[in-house]
């Protein structure tokens, strides 16, 4: 992998820019260049969210912008609608099957519903969905090392937080291929 | 033999550019004279406003620099935060500080910064030739109002010292004139309050002088001086308008 | 070793300027870089430095003359309306010679624009803006490590040159995270130390002479010699600040210039055409002012075209063409008004241009 480029779309609240920045700084304790880009302005209104991953293994990121992407994540059905002509042919795209009835249109890409929210909810916290995806993107794609993934969790589930880490780290494991 | 008059350490020994019976003069005098009676020459920063007294630097032997036109609270404000311990002070006429810098000089007063700003008003815009000024009294003639000022066309006058005791910010405020030896005596004491004021760091101080401008009035020093007393000293009023607090 | 640390770009860039020995902010909130007054009210008194949000952008670089002629290391920041009213104080910072760092995140114009990233003022901050004939070097950083370096020596070149000094980014890198190693903090300038470091500063502090900063020259033979000094400072300056980025120039048939965020975006597009068989280079001038003209010489004859990349309807280009001197064709690939286009649109418009000159 020389270049990775991942997209995370959904509602503002889904945790879609927190899976962003977790797989962004799983990239940087793993030595490797990433770049981390919101959606922001007039789209930001409404209350849709949406982040731009790109990590390159073997020199500096080139274009933080991105036409297609390796890895796409939908948490909700708008984003589907908008965002499943990004993924780039042979590409993964995640569903939120938890909110997203519908199913993909493409063909030539590999599609991955994963019941995020209903998993997170068996797990006991429902807010961990977006950790449940998070773990389904790097089990397929590989992108981050998963150690490097636990080093930012516990960064940031340390302290008055340090009781969340392991049903984060529970959630990361919970989607399984089928 | 006792010397009668002698040159303050204030002002630079240079003959200043105002035209015969300019009070600029006489404000820049009290305020240096000021300055040196109390020992804060070498501790003290001006700011010169654009306007006849754009050249003040010239004359006030302290650090100074220029600003730009209704700006010098804004610099005031910057150099303060460098140096809290030293005086600083902006020297501003009426349409530099009432009407292009009117944005700077109300923010900088309410905020209550710890400089003294000498406002001069003599009605008039001096350096560009005698226009319209935010202070030009109502049936006065500039050359852009030629029948006089009217209040359809350019409203009335602005009464800054009222203006900004509106305001918290400010400690102190006065309003003098520069039109006899008594009231000029009343005027140095009000610059000592200023700076007593600020150094005491209670907040804005500002002191107002009603001044003349015979040259764009189109009056001699003398008549001038006359009509100061007959038409500005009834519309603004001289006194203090804010009183430092007694702590 | 520091280590690395994920940061966003608004934050790094005044945490960068902080470490540079900047100590004194003045702003006004505008988007997209309202982040940095947030972060500097937050941040700046731990640092012993001082926060004003001033009452407009006049007010705050008006604030700033005021602290850099006291002799701080002072910073502000805007957008480019913003900019466009504090170019009144930097045509007095300049004539005076009064250093001072700022900081421009650019979006799309004219009048209120868009908040998205435009290069539509680049006449604005190279060719002044503010009246007279001055000169400031501006900075076009396309990284977030690139412009914390830049910012985290801006306050020392700013005093070397007693002038100001402009850093330009936009929206884009003030939103974007990258890993960046921040250098370590340099020992600010003490204000009881300014009447020694920078005697010719208003500091109050009986020295021996007393100090005047000022920009008015009322007699012609006077302000004209004053100008002609000036332009001996800037003259040094072309020689001695110009930066540019060159890649893969030597051999290229078509090459791109572009700065900032459009640099990205070229950069992957130039290495799309190489994946493609297609000889591109890039030339990313660094410097704004002053420009790079000295790159393009470089080019050779396997040069068929030279193509401005730019988020303005053509501006850039009239310095391209400056530097091509018309050895080459110039060509324009732009998006305007915050549109950014994608490496791929670059890609299909250069094929054709390729086509119209082959």
């Amino acid at each position: 992998m020389a270049t990775n480029k991942l997209f995370f779309a959904g509602s503002g609240g889904q945790g879609v820019l927190t899976m962003g920045q977790m797989v962004t700084y799983a990239a940087m304790y793993a030595d490797m260049n990433a770049t981390w880009l919101p959606s922001y302005g007039p789209e930001m209104r409404g209350g849709t969210a949406n982040c731009t991953v790109v990590i390159s293994t073997d020199k500096p990121v080139s274009c933080p912008l991105i036409y297609e992407a390796d890895n796409v994540v939908v948490m909700n059905l708008p984003s589907l609608l908008k965002f499943e002509s990004l993924v780039k042919p042979g590409g993964n795209l995640f569903i939120n099957s938890t909110l997203i009835e519908q199913k993909a249109t493409r063909d030539d890409i590999n599609v991955y519903y994963v019941d995020a929210g209903g998993i997170a909810q068996s797990l006991g916290n429902a807010r961990t969905a977006n950790v449940v995806m998070l773990g389904a993107v790097v089990e397929v794609s590989k992108v981050v090392p998963v150690e490097m993934i636990y080093k930012i969790m516990e960064k940031t589930f340390s302290g008055r937080k340090a009781a969340l880490l392991d049903i984060n780290k529970q959630a990361f494991h919970a989607w399984k291929p089928e | 033999m006792k010397p009668v008059f002698q040159y303050t350490k204030g002002m630079t020994e240079v003959s200043t550019s105002y035209c015969p019976g300019c009070t600029h003069g006489v404000a820049h005098r009290l305020i240096m004279e000021t300055l040196d009676e109390m020992g804060l020459l070498g501790k003290t920063i001006g700011v010169a406003p654009i306007g006849c007294s754009v050249v003040a630097h010239q004359f006030m032997n302290v650090d100074m620099c220029e600003s730009a036109h209704g700006r010098a609270p804004a610099v005031a404000s910057g150099i303060r935060r460098v140096h809290p311990d030293k005086v600083v002070f902006t020297y501003q006429g009426d349409g530099d500080l009432a009407s292009i810098g009117m944005g700077e000089i109300m923010h900088a007063a309410a905020r209550g910064e710890k400089f003294s700003t000498f406002f001069i008003n003599n009605c008039i815009y001096g350096m560009t030739g005698g226009q319209m000024a935010p202070t030009t009294l109502i049936g006065q003639r500039s050359t852009t109002c030629v029948d006089g000022r009217t209040r359809e066309q350019a409203g009335m006058p602005l009464k800054m010292c009222e203006i900004l005791s509106t305001l918290d910010g400010p400690a102190y405020i006065e309003r003098v004139a520069l039109c006899d030896p008594a009231n000029i005596r009343k005027a140095k004491k009000a610059v000592r309050r200023a700076f007593e004021t600020q150094l005491s760091g209670k907040g804005f101080t500002f002191v107002e002088f009603l001044s003349i401008c015979p040259t764009n009035w189109g009056l001699t020093p003398p008549k001038a001086m006359e009509w100061l007393k007959e038409n500005m000293m009834p519309y603004y009023p001289l006194g203090v308008y804010r009183e430092p607090e007694v702590q | 070793m520091a280590e690395k640390v994920l940061m966003k770009g608004n934050e790094a860039f005044a945490e960068a300027v902080i470490r540079g020995g900047a100590r004194y902010y003045f702003g006004y909130p505008i988007t997209p870089q309202s982040e940095i007054p947030e972060f500097m009210s937050r941040e700046l008194p731990k640092w012993g430095g001082k926060f004003l949000q001033a009452e407009s952008e006049l007010g705050a670089v008006n604030m700033a003359y005021g602290c850099g002629a006291a002799g701080g290391d002072g910073f502000i920041s805007s957008s480019s309306p913003g900019i466009a009213l504090m170019q009144e104080g930097m045509s007095f910072l300049c004539s005076a010679e009064v250093p001072l760092t700022m900081l421009n995140a650019s979006r799309g114009g004219p009048g209120i624009g868009s908040i998205q990233p435009g290069q539509a003022d680049y006449f604005q901050v190279t060719r002044g803006g503010g009246n007279g004939d001055y000169r400031i070097p501006v900075f076009a950083p396309a990284s977030i490590q690139e412009a914390i370096n830049i910012l985290y020596d801006a306050p020392a070149l700013a005093n070397e040159w007693r002038n100001p000094v402009m850093v330009l980014v936009d929206g884009l890198m003030g939103q974007m995270m990258e890993p960046v190693l921040l250098p370590e903090p340099k020992e600010p300038l003490k204000s009881s130390d300014i009447p020694k470091a920078k005697p010719w500063a208003i500091s109050g502090s009986e020295k021996g002479e007393r100090s005047v900063v000022k920009s008015l020259r009322l007699q012609p033979e006077v302000l004209e010699q004053h100008v002609e000094k000036l332009f001996e400072k800037y003259d040094r300056m072309e020689r001695e600040l110009q930066r540019v980025e060159c890649t893969d120039i030597e051999d290229a048939e078509v090459v791109f210039v572009a700065f900032g965020t459009m640099a990205r975006l070229a950069t992957e597009a130039m290495e799309l055409l190489q994946s493609q068989g297609i000889r591109a280079g890039l030339i990313r001038p660094i410097t704004l002012w002053p420009f790079p003209y000295g790159a393009f010489d470089a080019l050779t004859d396997n040069t068929k075209v030279v193509i401005s990349t730019e988020l303005s309807m053509g501006q850039l280009i009239e310095d391209v063409k400056l530097g091509v001197r018309g050895r080459f064709p110039v060509k324009l690939i732009h998006r305007t008004g915050g549109m950014l286009p994608t490496s791929l649109e670059i890609v299909d418009k250069t094929k054709k241009i390729l086509e119209e000159v082959r």
